[in-house]
């Protein structure tokens, strides 16, 4: 007998799981529409990699997340990309997200699958990328990669694995009939997993309320040297903390992972995903999901693909609409009302509840809190319920982060037990959400101060940089003028002068000479200009100018032509730019012209 | 009875002496460079260094602040700077100066691109480096760093820079607080 622990809190809510146990699992016939949202898992939206008009095989990949934490979402079935549109997903907040819909074409042809025979042979490696591009994410609901989970940090090495079987939230019996029917897949899995991790350990924890699932799964575990540990019946003791304490007797630290203390928590449907990854080469591409309550009537489990409208289910299980009031997606406890019936299954859903209005109630009016301190008693974290609704309440964010608001799994154990009936949980969504976006924000006031430095920092260089070529440039005037006065002064004392007068007139004397030697040179300069020697060579550049100006006009003609067949803005420019390429080719002609004509005179005139 | 005047006289004076040149030794030896007040403001304000508060940039804003300035001229920051920085210099918080703009909701500069004609004015404008372009091409705005600061608009000869609203996405969503319950006291109390 494996030795069980406690946790502390807890509470004991109606079960409401024997409605959708009594029928066997049911196979969701394909849809009319499959609406396969392109994030089911937690990390970045994958990319669509697909066309709209595609036709694409069921288990073909249709979008993959490239960078960042994700994983592929595939085609449940074969059929016609229509569109890839924003539409209505599952998550609390009702709005619309990205998804590929597929037009099924009613074949259902599987694209080529690539089972392997004996994984053992395989690198560790290549088996977690098999599992990847399988598109695996965790089943239980919060929908973290598998193969990154499957990788813990290099120094933890994990000792326990454990399968959690214990589906605490009431109405839920998804897991419960994954491992009567398919016990043996969950078995095959978690040997893989097991094969991957090597822990000294594994543990399947199901709660002591399915006695059928815990008879299948002993059967299946039959020789090898997984242990079956039956856990008592107390919500939420499927919390991966609470379920790791309750097997382990370890206590997960604030902030922490399972990994942490050497444990890893798989879900029941995660490990079937995986051994049908690895053993038949298929895709995530269906899902055990319970439809339940009261408006419905024949609850039981379906296995239906991913992207399956709900609206499709509800039918199945015969649906009164009169009936209905609250349609929730998840458990009682955890799960958020769904405000748009059509909605596809995602990866995570496991259940849905049509309740009617006696079955979920509306909630109360909130009364003000009575201090009774039921809450903390039954807070399985064991936080301060109480205090963290008070700065919940008043905004004071600091303050409920400081008493650990953060390691609130948000199981309802506390709105539950409310005898004022507040909804707490709420509160601490709410609060958690202000947190995460002020910290967001903050993040960003950082690195805009970061820019708003760098880029002063950058002006105030180049007004520097400015500054130091301007004080160049008049000291090398100065320079300029210093030597100047210098060579002034030098032919002042050559001329013997003493006096300043005298320097004077000896500077204006020299530049008389000067200007006269200029002179006299000047006609001599203007001669040879004339002359037969210098004229040759020129003829030659100017020819060479002429040719250039002319290819380049050319070029620029062509540019024009170009750019008005494809009426681009710069039209104009260029032709004016072919209008002075033009004068420039006239004036290099003109000018060779003349120097030709030069050229022929000159010799009869000499 | 002199000597015990005079040596308590002469006591106090040394122990004066002394510990005046430990507190001038120590104000010396660890001296702090700049006002620690400042870089503590400056972190609580949005820094989107868009001059509403008549200053030129938020660190200036928050030297001011250091020096007595009012604190609700930040029109970006809104309530909740507003609140943080009564917290951090422990005064009363005062309502918004509207003076200086109202709260709005958080904006982005977007350059309608085809109308863009590659000036470069809005460039030299953003204090945040978040435009791309060069001379005589399209110019556009990083989205991500944009601080919706609007100093880009008025510059712009064309008119092409919007400044939009940005809508909460299924990212960037959270919770909402449950609404307040009114009880029946209260209730009678708002209705009399």
């Amino acid at each position: 007998m494996t030795q069980l622990w406690d946790f502390s809190g807890g509470i004991h809510p109606p079960q409401n799981k024997q409605q959708s146990t009594r029928r066997p699992l049911r196979q969701a016939p394909v849809p009319e529409l499959v609406v396969l949202p392109l994030q089911q898992h937690i990390g970045e939206p994958a990319e669509v990699i697909v066309n709209v008009g595609d036709h694409v095989l069921k288990g073909q990949k249709v979008a993959d997340v490239t960078t960042g934490m994700g994983v592929p979402v595939h085609a449940s079935t074969s059929g016609t990309i229509e569109a890839v549109e924003q539409r209505p997903v599952p998550h609390p907040s009702g709005m619309a997200d990205w998804c590929v819909v597929l037009k099924p074409d009613g074949e259902d042809q599987w694209c080529s699958l690539e089972p392997v025979s004996n994984y053992k042979q395989m690198e560790r490696e290549q088996v977690l990328q098999l599992i990847r591009e399988a598109g695996i994410s965790g089943m239980g609901g919060a929908g973290f990669p598998t193969d990154i989970k499957l990788r813990p940090p290099r120094d933890r090495k994990v000792e326990t694995l454990i399968v959690n079987g214990a589906e605490c939230e009431p109405y839920i019996t998804a897991d419960d009939i994954t491992m009567r029917e398919q016990a043996d897949s969950v078995v095959a899995g978690l040997q893989v997993m097991a094969w991957i991790l090597r822990p000294a350990r594994c543990v399947i924890g199901i709660e002591d309320n399915k006695p059928e699932a815990i008879t299948a799964m002993r059967a299946a575990v039959e020789g090898t040297q997984i242990e079956i540990a039956v856990v008592p019946t107390k919500y939420p003791s499927g919390g991966e903390k609470q379920l790791v304490e309750i097997l382990t007797g370890l206590e997960i630290p604030s902030g922490g992972i399972p990994a942490d203390i050497g444990v890893m928590c798989q879900n029941v449907g995660t490990a079937v995903a995986v051994s049908r990854a690895v053993f038949e080469g298929k895709p995530l591409i269906s899902r055990i999901i319970t439809i339940t309550g009261e408006a419905v009537r024949e609850p039981g489990n379906f296995e239906a693909l991913i992207g399956t409208p709900i609206t499709n289910l509800l039918e199945l299980s015969g649906l009164d609409v009169d009936k209905l009031n609250r349609l929730v997606l998840g458990g009682p406890m955890m799960g958020y009302t769904l405000t748009d019936h059509s909605v596809p299954i995602a990866k995570t859903s496991n259940c849905v509840i049509a309740a009617t209005a006696s079955e979920l109630p509306a909630p109360p009016p909130e009364q003000p809190c009575i201090r009774c301190g039921q809450c903390a008693e039954v807070c399985p974290m064991e936080l301060l319920p109480q205090q963290l609704f008070w700065y919940s309440k008043s905004a004071e964010f600091e303050k409920a982060e400081h008493l650990n608001l953060f390691d609130c799994i948000e199981c309802g154990a506390c709105s539950y037990v409310c005898p004022s009936s507040i909804p707490l949980v709420q509160y601490y969504r709410f609060a958690k959400g202000e947190i995460r976006q002020q910290n967001a924000e903050q993040l960003k006031a950082d690195r805009a101060r970061e820019r708003f430095e760098a880029r002063q920092a950058r002006l105030e260089r180049e007004q520097q940089e400015k500054e130091q070529r301007r004080q160049e440039r008049a000291r090398a005037a100065a320079e300029a003028q210093e030597k100047k006065k210098a060579e002034a002064e030098k032919a002042a004392a050559k001329g013997e002068a003493v006096d300043e007068r005298s320097a004077k007139s000896a500077l204006v004397e020299q530049a008389l000479e000067r200007k006269k030697a200029k002179t006299a040179r000047a006609p001599e300069n203007a001669e040879p200009n004339n002359s037969d020697k210098v004229e040759k060579p020129d003829i030659e550049t100017l020819e060479k100018q002429l040719m250039q100006a002319e290819s380049k006009l050319n070029t620029m003609q062509g540019m024009l032509e170009e750019a008005r067949a494809q009426e681009a803005d710069n039209v104009e420019k260029l032709e004016r730019a072919v209008a002075k390429n033009h004068d420039r080719v006239k004036r290099a002609k003109d000018t060779l012209d003349k120097a030709r004509e030069h050229l022929s005179n000159e010799p009869t005139a000499g | 009875m002199w000597t015990s005047i005079i040596i308590a006289v002469v006591v106090l004076l040394a122990l004066a002496l002394v510990f005046g040149g430990l507190l001038g030794y120590a104000s010396e030896r660890f001296k702090v460079e700049g006002n620690p007040l400042v870089d503590q403001i400056d972190s609580l304000l949005p820094q989107t260094q868009c001059g509403q508060c008549g200053f030129p940039g938020c660190r200036p804003y928050a030297e001011a602040i250091a020096n007595g300035e009012a604190i609700n001229k930040c029109p970006p920051g809104g309530e909740t700077t507003i609140k943080a920085l009564a917290d951090l210099l422990d005064v009363e918080p005062q309502p918004l100066d509207a003076e200086h703009g109202a709260e709005q909701e958080k904006r982005v500069a977007v350059i309608r691109e085809d109308e863009c004609i590659g000036c470069t004015k809005c460039i030299q404008a953003c204090p945040v480096d978040a435009i791309l372009g060069a001379a005589k091409h399209m110019h556009t705005v990083i989205e991500s760093e944009c601080t919706g600061c609007d100093l880009c608009v008025e510059p712009c000869p064309v008119d092409c820079i919007d400044m939009v609203t940005v809508e909460p996405d299924i990212r960037t969503w959270t919770w909402t607080p449950p609404p307040s319950g009114v009880i029946a006291t209260d209730r009678q109390g708002a209705s009399a």
